[in-house]
């Protein structure tokens, strides 16, 4: 367990990114965490930048979902509630929800996502965002989990199964 | 060869009144289909029935036994108890009324379908709520459905992977002394040949996994479908005729429902139920299941055609 959590840490801290391909892998593979975002149980991140929160998928639900072929997000202007689901994506035969962190307006899609879906997997947090929302409760940000929380809940939940 | 109508179902999935039904399974005691224990009774864990064999807490599964429903009606079904439902559901569909094209929810006609055959012979096209490939499905397909909540079965991570991994577990039981049966990538196969198309849905905290089995079929009917350009591996370059095979040959329809029905009591209480004791109840529902028009189909065929003399163009 210690092994694993230092592991992690470094990861983080080098912001390294396991693929579950590399030669080098590990046969238990640690997602990315970024310190700086809020996380959701449902394995959703939060940016807040002012006015602006931007929602994606974390490493450990892209890892977990597999190669994502297709992604269906809301128009611009919709409305978000927190914990709700606001699109899906499709990987391996299956559509899987994305709920989104924070409750507010969609103010921005990711359209890049339309013709190059894989950004999910090789650039979760960055490329990868999926809209961003103008939130009308900001102070919904404080009930998510921060990094080392959500890296101990993946840790957990992992190894329950 | 099909010569099916444009059909429109109106089946009222709004009458489903879902909590009648939860009431319903809390108060009654249930038919084990294995031990049965003289003190078994109802609890709940949450808002989920349970119930208790060899001192364990079981959840309950609701059994619904379809004969020829249209396929359409019951994925609009399947998404609905979904998406309102806290129950388990096991839905077996013995067949559905009319050959029929099922898509996957990012499924595009003009890439998957040889679309002026099936325009021709008015084959009814759905696009479905869940991911994965195309299928056509008609009288001697078997439909097997499950919708669980995730924490009725907590072994099993909600992602596409585990729960592969556990229906595999589920089918290997059924086809035990009767076939090769594998997982192989993410198809069942009897030996090295597919005999089953599945797919998923996967809320926040539920998923569907939905199966249509070639019991048997008309090759005539592959005819309407392109050869898909995302294939598993272990295909290998095989036609259609070669890859597939059919059920029939090893098990007979009442044995693997029959089997189906029991591998699933492992896991669950299976509590058979009427789709028509269910009751009325208002519960506004839109699912994203759809029959596509004749118009798309049109438009898509249109564009299949530029493609097909731009790249005799190009070439």
């Amino acid at each position: 367990m210690a092994m694993r959590m230092w592991a992690s840490s470094t990861a983080n801290a080098l912001k390294i990114s396991c693929a579950s391909k590399a030669p080098f892998a590990l046969p238990r593979c640690f997602s990315t965490v970024l310190d700086g975002l809020k996380y959701a149980p449902s394995h959703e991140w939060v940016k807040h930048e002012g006015s602006v929160a931007t929602v994606g998928i974390t490493d450990h639900a892209q890892d977990h979902l597999g190669e994502v072929v297709f992604v269906e997000l809301p128009e611009l202007g919709v409305s978000v509630s927190k914990g709700s689901s606001f699109g899906a994506v499709e990987s391996v035969k299956a559509t899987s929800d994305i709920n989104s962190p924070v409750s507010g307006e969609v103010v921005e899609v990711n359209s890049k996502l339309t013709e190059s879906p894989g950004i999910i997997n090789s650039s979760p947090y960055e490329e990868g965002w999926m809209i961003k929302v103008k939130p009308s409760t900001p102070t919904e940000l404080d009930t998510l989990m921060g990094s080392k929380e959500y890296t101990k809940f993946c840790e957990e939940q992992d190894a329950s199964h | 060869m099909v010569l099916a109508g444009w059909a429109s179902w109106s089946f009222d999935f709004n009458s489903l009144n879902l909590d009648a039904l939860k009431y319903r399974t809390q108060l009654k005691k249930p038919k084990l289909p294995l031990l049965t224990l003289p003190n078994s009774y109802i609890s709940t864990r949450g808002n989920r029935p349970m119930t208790i064999r060899n001192n364990i807490t079981v959840p309950l599964m609701n059994l619904i036994k379809l004969g020829g429903t249209p396929i359409l009606q019951q994925l609009h079904l399947e998404e609905k108890l979904l998406r309102t439902s806290s129950l388990n559901w096991c839905i077996v569909n013995d067949g559905t009324n009319v050959p029929t094209v099922v898509m996957g929810m990012s499924g595009v006609p003009a890439e998957l379908l040889e679309l002026e055959p099936v325009i021709r012979d008015k084959v009814p096209v759905i696009r479905r709520f869940t991911g994965g490939g195309t299928v056509i499905v008609d009288h001697e397909t078997i439909f097997v459905t499950f919708i669980c909540n995730k924490d009725d079965l907590p072994s099993v991570q909600p992602y596409p992977r585990p729960i592969m991994d556990w229906s595999g577990l589920v089918y290997k039981e059924v086809f035990n002394g009767i076939g090769d049966f594998h997982l192989r990538e993410n198809d069942y196969v009897l030996g090295n040949r597919k005999f089953g198309g599945n797919a998923q849905s996967i809320t926040k905290n539920r998923w569907v996994h939905h199966t249509s089995f070639l019991w048997n079929y008309d090759v005539r009917n592959m005819a309407y479908l392109k050869l898909p350009s995302r294939v598993p591996e272990y295909r290998s370059a095989r036609n259609h005729v070669d890859f597939v095979c059919r059920m029939k040959e090893h098990i007979s329809r009442s044995t693997f429902i029959e089997r189906t029905v029991e591998a699933i009591g492992s896991y669950f209480s299976v509590e058979p139920i009427k789709l028509e004791t269910i009751g009325t109840q208002n519960i506004v529902f839109t699912p994203s299941t759809r029959l596509l028009s004749k118009e798309e189909l049109s438009a898509a065929f249109g564009s299949q055609i530029e493609n097909s003399c731009s790249e005799r163009v190009l070439s």
